[in-house]
């Protein structure tokens, strides 16, 4: 995969990294008798684009559903803006400014790109049934407000031709990135991508690359994404999480886990003991 | 609809114009952006305003009278503010095309001593900091759009607001400047310099002054009868003089609203929104969106493709006959006023033509299927034949006149002769004043008495309408002396909806033969109907079945040449499907979309040559260049195929 850079036309700005933003602490999670996570532990720092990797079954997916809230930690806690939790539920980790998507698309598909994208400043939106419904002074007010952020959303990801299509007819490629722009209605603080790349032809992934970077440097967004494409992992991350079975077994920057043995191991595939 | 109050306005040069037209009307709606998604307006008097600040704004940075500045960009209400700025300041506009690449846009900015460039957004940026240093007269850069420029910190790169705003105190400072420079614009100035994309060797810098566009502009606006509550899209590339004297000339001289789509992907949408009644497109533009209309009532209900077939029947019968004002059956009449509530009013709703008052169609020839479409719905789709070199109106088919095989009477005002050797040779109002830094070229173009030569042959019919049958230097013989017009095959085989892009060889040869470029979307349909499955492109351009289907098409063809006895000769004997579409990027085709022959021939050499012997398949291997700019190599074996039976050389005879 290509350089996405224009580094020869910008003036190279040392990649401002903010404070710890989320710190996860010797986190375990089992279903039954799967041991799905075992005291994984590691942090994200603000306007960070962390990459989390690991073969199939490594308990990505369990992670980032954890972060989210859908899962609770058997044991450890979960630090974000400095709060710690041990108990999450997915609306208040939306109200605390965390957005995701999923690994196989989970729009509305009935509904129109725009539609999509609206239902994301939900928690924006502070009327009632009744007012809403009447569509009447405030409600209408507020929502040409929201209307008019979703736009500038859509001018964003060039999505504008798109608009009024029902989600359910456009291309995988397409719907991926209405989601994230439904994601991004919600102007969150910290944004969980799940296999973004999925399914995209090489065109289609340097355009969600180039999404990412943009959103990450014009909004600060903070972007934790799951990733299989090792080259677009080692492109655009500035750290790199490895899981294994369960198990945290690197966490540097790209170069470092590249050239870690316990993940060329982990890929390449070594007999592993039970333990 | 009435025409508006149609106010007359009497300037020599485009500022005066536009200084005029914002005083008489300042608050009518002069240009529309789509933008997030609604279309937002400025009037004449927001205009004027803009041009001047802006216009103050590059004077203050530097620019002198007669400097040229470069316009990169999608068509944006800025970029025309642009042009008209530098004009008011008696610099030159030198707009670009869009989708140039790097090494493109290089050419123009160093050939045209580019002091300043205007460019719309962070990709034109991107392309001509790559391409700065074989421009060293370029000065300044400035751009539209300031998304995704927040890390550039280059000294010569400026926003448009921030030029707006520097331009603003200079006018407070200053006030009597703006409209002293204005006044020392004389008609005969330069105003533009358009390159065109031409068929062959470097683009060449056509100079048009303010009488050639604004004596053409008003002669087409009276004759056509254009008016002030025109609606017209934007849409065509800026650098094509189409564009110019429709989107911006006549728009300001007929005082009619010009409107910018947010896209090009939103371009049918918008189209649709805006319901034009003055549009302009290349055949085979039209030519698509019959394709599409074909295609998607394929997959239409039952009862729909009924009445549309049946209905379309109606109107091929009775359409062109109403539309044209001739006596029809009271009958068919009826049927079709049914016709039109039931499927030709809400289709051309769906196309955005349903106030369409004129659609001009040139560049190439149409269709006869294409042409009549459109007419038998009631769309006044018409032919005009023109040039850059002409301030584009050559020919005009009249509103009662509109012929398929002609291009139309002459334009108000222009002269037209045809040489001995066929050529047609024109003199206008809006003949250039030559080509840029090359005298050569503009004596070889431009007679002493100001004829210019087309490079087209073309004959003139007992109504007087010229004919154009071919570019006058690829008019050949055949081996045997049967005349041979490459553009002519070339129609008819694009007029096949299989076909997308043909390019025809024979000149000196025994006998003709082509190389194809197939529809995909109307092949692919096809393809999946017949239960053909293919994988891309090139899987679907190599299989027999498709090959069968063009065969079809061109013994058809060859049947149809077979009554004409002069062009019965040139029937096409072999024929292959090329691997990958004609492009202009790859030089093959001119950014307008044409052919470049000479070129395919040499770096297709081996492919001609394997047409003109036995081979049953031929390996090619090409450099390709991809949108980025990137280079890449592609490799294909593809089969040559007889029409049909074994070819054997004609026998010489004499040319009927």
């Amino acid at each position: 995969m290509t350089e996405i850079s224009t580094a020869e036309n910008t003036q190279p700005e040392a990649r401002q990294l903010g404070g710890v933003l989320l710190k996860v602490d010797d986190i375990s999670v089992s279903f039954g008798e799967v041991r799905a996570l075992i005291g994984v532990s590691f942090d994200i720092r603000e306007r960070e684009i962390l990459s989390i990797i690991g073969p199939n079954g490594a308990g990505k997916t369990t992670m980032l559903n954890l972060l989210n809230g859908v899962y609770s930690p058997d044991s450890g806690t979960i630090v974000f803006k400095g709060e710690t939790r041990q108990r999450m539920r997915p609306h208040e980790s939306a109200s605390l400014g965390i957005a995701r998507t999923f690994q196989n698309v989970a729009l509305f598909r009935g509904m129109s790109t725009l539609d999509n994208i609206m239902t994301g400043r939900n928690l924006k939106m502070s009327h009632n049934i009744f007012t809403q419904g009447l569509y009447w002074g405030p409600a209408r007010r507020q929502e040409i407000e929201q209307r008019a952020f979703v736009e500038q959303i859509i001018d964003f990801l060039e999505i504008e031709a798109i608009r009024r299509v029902p989600v359910g007819r456009l291309p995988y490629g397409l719907q991926k990135r209405v989601e994230l722009g439904r994601a991004l209605a919600a102007e969150p603080t910290l944004l969980l991508l799940d296999e973004p790349m999925a399914g995209m032809n090489t065109e289609e992934k340097e355009d969600m690359c180039r999404f990412i970077f943009d959103l990450n440097e014009e909004f600060g967004t903070t972007v934790a994404l799951i990733e299989h494409d090792m080259g677009v992992v080692m492109d655009i991350s500035d750290r790199v999480v490895v899981l294994d079975y369960g198990r945290k077994i690197a966490d540097g920057s790209p170069d470092e886990v590249r050239a870690s043995q316990a993940v060329i191991d982990a890929y390449l595939g070594v007999s592993h003991d039970e333990t | 609809m009435s025409g508006g109050q149609n106010i007359a306005i009497s300037g020599d040069t485009i500022p005066e114009l536009l200084i005029e037209r914002g005083k008489a009307q300042p608050h009518r709606s002069a240009i529309r952006e789509k933008d997030f998604g609604i279309w937002q307006s400025w009037t004449w008097e927001q205009v004027c305003a803009e041009v001047r600040a802006f216009a103050c704004g590059l004077s203050e940075m530097g620019l002198a009278r007669g400097d040229k500045v470069a316009i990169l960009g999608d068509n944006r209400p800025r970029l025309y503010w642009a042009m008209a700025a530098v004009q008011s300041m008696g610099g030159v506009p030198v707009p670009v095309y869009q989708d140039a690449i790097a090494d493109e846009v290089s050419y123009v900015l160093s050939h045209a001593e580019i002091r300043f460039a205007v460019l719309e957004n962070q990709e034109q940026v991107d392309k001509v900091l790559s391409v700065r240093e074989n421009s060293p007269a370029l000065e300044g850069l400035i751009y539209t759009d300031p998304r995704g420029m927040r890390n550039y910190k280059m000294p010569f790169l400026h926003g448009f607001e921030d030029v707006v705003e520097r331009g603003r105190k200079h006018d407070a400072a200053q006030a009597n400047f703006f409209d002293g420079e204005v006044a020392k614009g004389k008609g005969s100035d330069l105003a533009i310099i358009l390159y065109t994309s031409g068929t062959t060797g470097r683009p060449k810098g056509v100079m048009l002054s303010y009488d050639n566009i604004v004596i053409t502009a008003r002669n087409a606006n009276r004759v056509e009868n254009v008016r002030e509550d025109e609606e017209v899209l934007a849409y065509l590339p800026m650098a094509w003089v189409g564009d110019h004297i429709f989107s911006y000339a006549q728009a300001l001289i007929a005082g009619f609203t010009v409107s910018c789509p947010e896209s090009s992907d939103t371009l049918m949408l918008d189209l649709r929104e805006l319901g034009p009644t003055f549009f302009f497109a290349p055949p085979r533009v039209f030519e698509n969106i019959l394709t599409t209309v074909v295609v998607r009532m394929e997959d239409a209900s039952a009862l729909k493709r009924w009445m549309f077939t049946y209905f379309m029947e109606v109107a091929r019968r009775s359409g062109t006959n109403i539309l044209e004002g001739k006596p029809v059956p009271l009958g068919d009449r009826l049927l079709y006023a049914m016709g039109k509530v039931l499927v030709y009013g809400p289709l051309r709703n769906t196309l955005g033509f349903t106030r369409l008052r004129r659609a001009y169609t040139a560049g190439e020839a149409i269709g006869p299927e294409t042409f009549n479409f459109y007419r038998s719905l009631g769309i006044n789709l018409k032919q005009l034949y023109g040039q850059t070199e002409a301030s584009v109106y050559v020919t005009i088919q009249p509103d009662n006149e509109v012929k398929l095989e002609t291009v139309g009477k002459a334009a108000p005002d222009c002269e037209i002769k045809i040489a001995d050797n066929g050529e047609v040779l024109y003199r206008s109002p809006g003949v250039f004043l030559g080509y840029y830094q090359n005298d050569d070229a503009t004596a070889e173009t431009k007679t002493a008495d100001g004829w210019v030569h087309t490079g087209d042959a073309g004959v003139i019919d007992e109504d007087g309408h010229l004919k154009i049958i071919d570019r006058a230097k690829d008019v050949g013989r055949l081996a045997n002396g049967t005349l041979f017009a490459p553009k002519y095959l070339e129609n008819k085989l694009k007029f096949l909806p299989a076909i997308r892009e043909a390019v025809a060889f024979g000149d000196g040869s025994d006998y003709a033969t082509a190389m194809i470029n197939i529809d995909i979307d109307a092949v692919g349909n096809w393809a999946e109907r017949q239960g053909i499955s293919y994988t891309n492109y090139i899987d679907l351009a190599d299989h027999d079945k498709v090959y069968e289907l063009v065969a079809g098409g061109i013994r058809d063809i060859n049947a149809n040449l077979a009554k004409d006895p002069n062009l019965a000769g040139s029937a096409i004997r072999r024929f292959l499907i090329l691997h990958k579409e004609l492009d202009a990027d790859d030089g093959e085709l001119t950014r307008t979309r044409k052919v470049r022959r000479g070129f395919i021939a040499e770096r297709y050499g081996t492919l001609v040559d394997a047409l003109y012997s036995n081979a049953t398949s031929v390996t090619v291997e090409a450099a390709v260049v991809f949108e980025d700019g990137r280079k890449g190599k592609v490799k294909a074996d593809l089969k040559i195929r007889n029409v049909d039976g074994p070819v054997v050389a004609e026998p010489l005879r004499k040319a009927g």
